[in-house]
């Protein structure tokens, strides 16, 4: 029988994109030929934009490009701006950052698999998902006084100290918080449905991760051991004790139990920083006015997606001359493509699910 | 380039030893195509090379099979505007290597008009870093297999990164 | 009311055809998913075991087809507008817009050249939530709001 290709049009409005990513994906039945991303429907100038702001009045803005995770951007991007300056973070603002970071992390993740399980069918582990999330979002309101966006960290340190009540209730969170991951594994990890829809599904080898550019927990699903947080120690994670979760095969599975293990491994972080957060100052002697020297530089961190980066050109000046992210999810869809290829169409939604993109970051 | 080279000597004493091997590696493979070598404060995870535009994929190739040096991850891919110099564009190429745990930066400059030879034959993922930095700043890439807008729609006019491009667009909304 | 007064059985209500239809409306308010960005995260945490929307008759729908109200949640990008405007269309009547967050009610911190500086420009707005992003009391309020506004509409004379 001759059969015709199809083109099926996925978003940019559809509920299992996470935003507005759209893909163009041509058909064979129910088979994947060929699928086009298309992406930009929030590209909001914001490389543009750092060209216009001083550089502090861009931090805020680096909270609206992963905006799950405004943490690490911030991270990121002070931690450029000082080395364009030279300045050093005194020990007690690293810790700060890091337990931030971390807990960071921790709920981004949590956003991740509340959404991906909902994608794949599974309601009640949102719901949990989302009711942990919120006790790190209390402690986060505690510290910075805002729930997702930020714009904590300055340049040499820290805006402010913790809080008293912010040691024991994060304590309080740690202690509590295995058993919660405890459940969200007894609902997928053997569940029949959950490994029948990702176990061998969007396959991706290691070298066509490493070839397309992939990093994060994206990558080590396929059983590449690379970390920043190792591999190039910031801050203090060269005195932390921690390991790196990889997979095996690179299926939509093995990046699940990737994630899963990190929110365990970042509680443990945690749990160092805070018993060995030392007394002393939180921020460096840092100039009124921000101008780096002219130069360039590059710095990145392991953030729950990837490696960001901040490329940024000074010349002298209190505006960035030129500010680049390197986004790790903009690197990340690209791999989607080929990881679809040859898969089925209900497949799709578990493949972009697997990648934990967020278009903020994508597009820019 | 050659007038360039006498000055580098200089800048190149000051870097860490595994930059200074890296540039030696670099210039005894590439003699003549290989320009300026600086670093920021003696960083070792900051060198950057220049690189003529004529040769940037066998240079790409080379850094990403030599066994030594082991380039196998282009991190980013990015384009820069100084509209005042002579080639008006500057494309920086991010490299890591995840075995040997080191990064370089390498650039190339263009001017307005002329293409730079794609490195999507020589890491994949070079081709959406290419599309944006032709989306954004106009750069032509030669030989990229779907050289076309990638953020912006494709009836877009101008291009927003490029310096005489105001914040807010040309119609003013 | 002296008319009908001790007329009809017990468990009988009267009221107007208004008050009924908006009552009926306004009780079962269900929005459609527009999340753009970062403000969608804290409309999905609005929906979420904390928050619960669904306690006020909000209940997220996945298609336009099915929904009464869109809430705008993020950054409206001049691509982006078309398929907005598209999606309200495919909105039955009634229907009302909730812009949530700076960046659809005014396009925010984003004054730049892809940005639509306010999601007015697009759909007819009735409630804006300012906050980026807003808190999801901020956006229950502004829900609330919405239904008061209903309950205040002309049915019959429209
Ligand atoms: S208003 Fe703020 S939080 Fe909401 S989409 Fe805009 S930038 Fe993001």
């Amino acid at each position: 029988m001759e059969t015709k290709e199809l083109i099926l049009n996925m978003g940019p409005q559809h509920p299992s994109t996470h935003g507005v990513l759209r893909l163009i994906l041509s058909l064979n039945g129910e088979t994947i030929v060929h699928s086009v991303p298309d992406i930009g429907y929030l590209h909001r100038g914001i490389e543009k934009l750092a060209e216009n702001r001083t550089y502090l009045q861009f931090l805020p803005i680096t909270d609206r490009l992963d905006y799950i995770a405004a943490f690490p951007n911030n991270l990121a991007y002070c931690q450029t701006v000082e080395k364009l300056m030279g300045l050093e973070v005194p020990p007690r603002a690293q810790y700060i950052r890091v337990i931030l970071t971390e807990l960071n992390r921790i709920s981004s993740h949590l956003v991740w698999l509340a959404t991906h399980a909902l994608d794949i069918g599974a309601m009640t582990v949102f719901l949990y998902c989302f009711r942990e999330r919120e006790t790190i979002l209390d402690l986060f309101e505690m510290a910075t006084g805002a729930r997702m966006t930020f714009s904590f960290f300055r340049f040499g340190g820290v805006a402010d100290d913790l809080p008293r009540e912010f040691i024991p209730k994060a304590r309080e969170f740690l202690e509590a918080f295995p058993a919660c991951i405890a459940d969200y594994e007894a609902l997928l990890t053997k569940n029949r449905i959950w490994l029948a829809r990702t176990r061998n599904v969007a396959v991706i080898s290691a070298e066509d991760g490493i070839n397309l550019g992939m990093s994060g927990p994206s990558l080590r699903g396929s059983g590449v051991k690379w970390d920043i947080r190792r591999a190039a120690p910031y801050a203090i994670y060269d005195q932390l004790d921690f390991e790196i979760p990889v997979g095996q095969n690179g299926d939509v599975y093995d990046r699940y139990l990737v994630r899963v293990e990190e929110m365990r491994q970042s509680s443990r972080i945690v749990r160092q920083c805070l018993d060995r957060i030392p007394e002393g100052e939180i921020r460096a002697q840092v100039p009124r006015a921000i101008k780096p020297p002219a130069g360039e530089a590059y710095s990145c961190v392991e953030s729950p997606k990837g490696e960001l980066g901040f490329y940024i050109v000074s010349d002298g000046s209190e505006r960035p001359y030129r500010l680049k992210v390197r986004a790790p999810s903009f690197v990340n869809l690209e791999s989607l493509p080929v990881m679809m290829k040859g898969g089925l169409v209900a497949d799709v939604i578990a493949a972009i699910g697997s990648i934990d993109i967020v278009l903020g970051e994508v597009d820019r | 380039m050659s007038a360039e080279h006498s000055e580098q000597s200089e800048q190149v004493e000051g870097l860490p030893d595994s930059c200074k091997n890296l540039i030696a590696r670099l210039r005894g493979r590439f003699p003549g195509a290989v320009g300026e070598a600086t670093t920021l404060r003696q960083c070792a995870d900051e060198l950057t090379v220049r690189v003529a535009r004529e040769q940037i994929v066998e240079v790409c190739h080379f850094l990403k099979t030599d066994p030594q040096l082991a380039f196998d991850y282009l991190s980013d891919l990015s384009g820069v505007d100084y509209p005042d110099r002579e080639k008006r564009f500057e494309v920086v190429y991010h490299l890591y290597s995840i075995p040997q745990g080191h990064r370089v930066r390498l650039k190339v400059q263009v001017a307005e008009g002329e293409a730079v030879p794609t490195v999507t034959g020589v890491w994949r993922t070079a081709d959406w870093h290419e599309r944006e930095a032709y989306d954004l700043l106009g750069i032509p890439f030669e030989g990229h297999p779907d050289l076309r807008r990638i953020l912006l729609p494709d009836d877009w006019k101008g291009h927003p990164l490029r310096k005489e491009y105001p914040l807010a667009g040309y119609d003013g909304d | 009311m002296g008319i009908v007064e001790h007329r009809f059985g017990e468990n009988v209500l009267t009221t107007s055809i208004d008050n009924l239809v908006n009552w009926a409306r306004k009780s079962a308010l269900w929005p459609m998913t527009f999340g753009l960005a970062c403000c969608a995260i804290e409309m999905m945490a609005s929906g979420a075991a904390r928050y619960d929307f669904d306690r006020f008759g909000v209940i997220f729908r996945a298609t336009p087809r099915q929904s009464d109200v869109m809430i705008v949640a993020g950054t409206v990008t001049k691509k982006m507008a078309s398929v907005l405007r598209k999606v309200y269309d495919q909105m039955p009547e009634p229907r009302w817009v909730i812009a949530m967050g700076s960046c659809a009610t005014s396009g925010g911190a984003f004054k730049t050249y892809s940005v639509i500086q306010g999601v007015d420009k697009i759909v007819p707005v009735d409630v804006f939530v300012p906050g980026c992003p807003p808190r999801p009391e901020a956006l229950m309020y502004g829900v609330l709001k919405l239904q008061e506004k209903i309950q205040q509409e002309k049915f019959l004379r429209k």
